[in-house]
């Protein structure tokens, strides 16, 4: 469990990154983080491994205070995937890159080459085993970001910007791993732009704005809220939009509902 | 009939150390002004089309080179990059990886000034481009201190500046957030729009895109495997078996399309909302 309380945090600029934050994530939840470039995401993030210390509140990950430890600790407990894979790969191979934390967790072999197996199959990576990471496509190097860090194992994982560079085949597998490793009992925590990706597969949805959280809850809720959306300077799903022009009473962000009520207003159900 | 400004034929190629053909017997024409939105799988050839419209490939990759490409009456195998960098303009998905100059101005003056213009053309030249693009104000910064959206909007003022004729975008929006992706593809469509420039775009996120193009051309393992209007492309059965992220538009116009028996091509929410609110009895 994550507990977030009355955090935060400023770089030293005179604006609060982080204005008093309160969030509660409880074990295996799958939650997407969304709002505008410099809501504060990628701060708040940081805080769940120890990058960042709360310069005011508290940070407990699964019972620890994370100003009470080291980042060493809390890795093993939370992994962060960046949003720019150059800025995390550095190996020769794919698979170097891949058998790295493993190996500075001090992991047996056997078990280090199963796991490095699983995450060649699991990411579709296994082509590209004893390439450099370096000469790999964008989406390609992001898949292999993503599984240096599922690879070790963490209870929770934290994913900044995973599908940038992805297309729309190479997502739904990444929603079906994330929401695999979900139901194996993973907290996953998902900072995105990808309003779609969100509104398609994560139940529940945090808003920032300006160092604030300005919305909390199920996602179908949240994102056909046309003030929050607009607060956040946010891009609303396209149904949700639709919903809108359609005036729509209860807006939604599934086609299946969407269709029902087109259908409605066809057979003259509605002004 | 009009002169291609852009003639690709029987264009195959390979990496050096691949053993696998990235592009596979491509044929591609583009008109003076047209706007193309390309998209695709990822691995489908997208990047390594774009590489060959600026010489790139083969003159900086090497490699296994068949057919011809053409741009502006030049051939990119025979003709020296900085020639082509004045017709063609290339724009990548990261734009902290093009720029390097201290301020906004100084990288966008770059490109003229390597040509050895006189300095009263290259000023003309950086502030036309900066006022296009919309970043005027921006000139004295660096372009470290910008956000992901001005970055590009700096790179593509930097390519606008060498008067390209030809635009080709690699996923130019892969890492901004939509605002900012938005702002650039809107962009792209004045720029098409007003001042003639030959567009030709790769995008994932064809919600936001597919309206503005003219034309929209899919590859799939090398090949091109479909040309024509977004309409066309975008709801024919083949595309959507290959995987392509279709609009939630275009999927719930689809499914209505088989619950009324009636053939509808939507691209965007306001298209379809006004046919449902003009068609409500």
């Amino acid at each position: 469990m994550i507990s977030i309380e009355g955090v935060t945090y400023s770089y030293g600029d005179g604006i609060n990154a982080l204005d008093g934050i309160d969030l509660e994530v409880k074990n295996s939840e799958l939650l997407a983080i969304v709002g505008e470039n410099g809501a504060g995401k990628t701060t708040l993030v940081k805080h769940l491994n120890g990058l960042l210390k709360p310069q005011r509140g508290r940070v407990m990950v699964e019972g620890i205070d994370t100003k009470e430890t080291t980042v060493a600790t809390l890795a093993k407990k939370v992994g962060l995937v960046f949003q720019n894979p150059d800025h995390m790969l550095f190996a020769e191979t794919v698979e170097k890159e891949l058998s790295f934390a493993l190996t500075n967790f001090g992991l047996p072999p056997e078990e280090i080459a199963k796991r490095v197996e699983w995450a060649l199959i699991e990411f579709r990576l296994s082509n590209y085993r004893d390439r450099s990471p370096f000469t790999l496509s964008g989406g390609e190097k992001k898949r292999v970001s993503l599984a240096s860090v599922l690879c070790y194992d963490p209870q929770i994982i934290v994913l900044d910007e995973p599908t940038t560079g992805q297309d729309s085949l190479q997502k739904t597998r990444l929603a079906s791993t994330l929401t695999k490793l979900n139901r194996q009992g993973k907290t996953v925590v998902v900072v995105t732009h990808d309003i779609e990706f969100v509104a398609d597969f994560i139940p529940r949805v945090v808003v920032m704005s300006r160092g604030k959280i300005i919305a909390d809850g199920p996602t179908e809720e949240i994102l056909v809220r046309k003030d929050v959306m607009e607060a956040s300077s946010i891009l609303p799903p396209q149904l949700a939009e639709l919903s809108w022009k359609l005036g729509l009473e209860s807006p939604s962000i599934k086609a299946e509902i969407i269709i029902e009520e087109i259908k409605q207003m066809l057979r003259g159900g509605q002004k | 009939m009009v002169l291609a400004i852009i003639e690709v034929e029987g264009l195959c190629y390979t990496y050096p150390d691949s053993g696998t053909p990235s592009l596979i017997d491509v044929n591609f024409k583009a008109e003076p002004g047209e706007f193309v939105l390309i998209t695709g799988p990822s691995g489908c050839g997208k990047t390594t089309f774009c590489r060959a419209l600026n010489g790139l490939i083969p003159n900086s990759y090497g490699g296994d080179f068949k057919g011809k490409v053409v741009v502006d009456g030049l051939s990119t195998s025979s003709t020296p990059v900085y020639e082509l960098a004045q017709r063609v303009g290339l724009v990548f998905q990261n734009p902290e990886n093009e720029l390097f100059c201290t301020t906004v101005e100084r990288e966008v003056a770059f490109g003229p000034e390597n040509l050895a213009l006189p300095i009263e053309e290259i000023a003309m030249r950086v502030e036309e481009a900066l006022e296009i693009v919309g970043i005027s104000h921006l000139k004295e910064k660096s372009p470290e201190e910008l956000s992901g959206g001005e970055q590009q909007k700096v790179a593509i003022a930097a390519l606008l500046a060498m008067k390209p004729k030809v635009l080709v975008l690699d996923e130019p929006t892969a890492n901004l957030d939509p605002l900012s992706a938005k702002s650039v593809l809107e962009l792209m469509h004045r720029l098409n729009q007003k001042n003639g420039v030959t567009v030709i775009l790769v995008e994932h996120r064809l919600e936001m895109v597919s309206h503005l193009v003219d034309r929209c051309v899919v590859f799939e393992g090398g090949r091109i495997v479909a040309d024509g209007s977004p309409r066309e492309v975008l709801y024919s059965d083949m595309v959507s078996e290959l995987g392509v992220g279709l609009p939630k538009v275009v999927q719930v116009s689809k499914r209505l399309s088989g619950i009324i028996g009636e053939p509808l091509r939507f691209l965007t929410s306001d298209e379809l909302a006004s046919y449902v609110r003009g068609k409500v009895p």
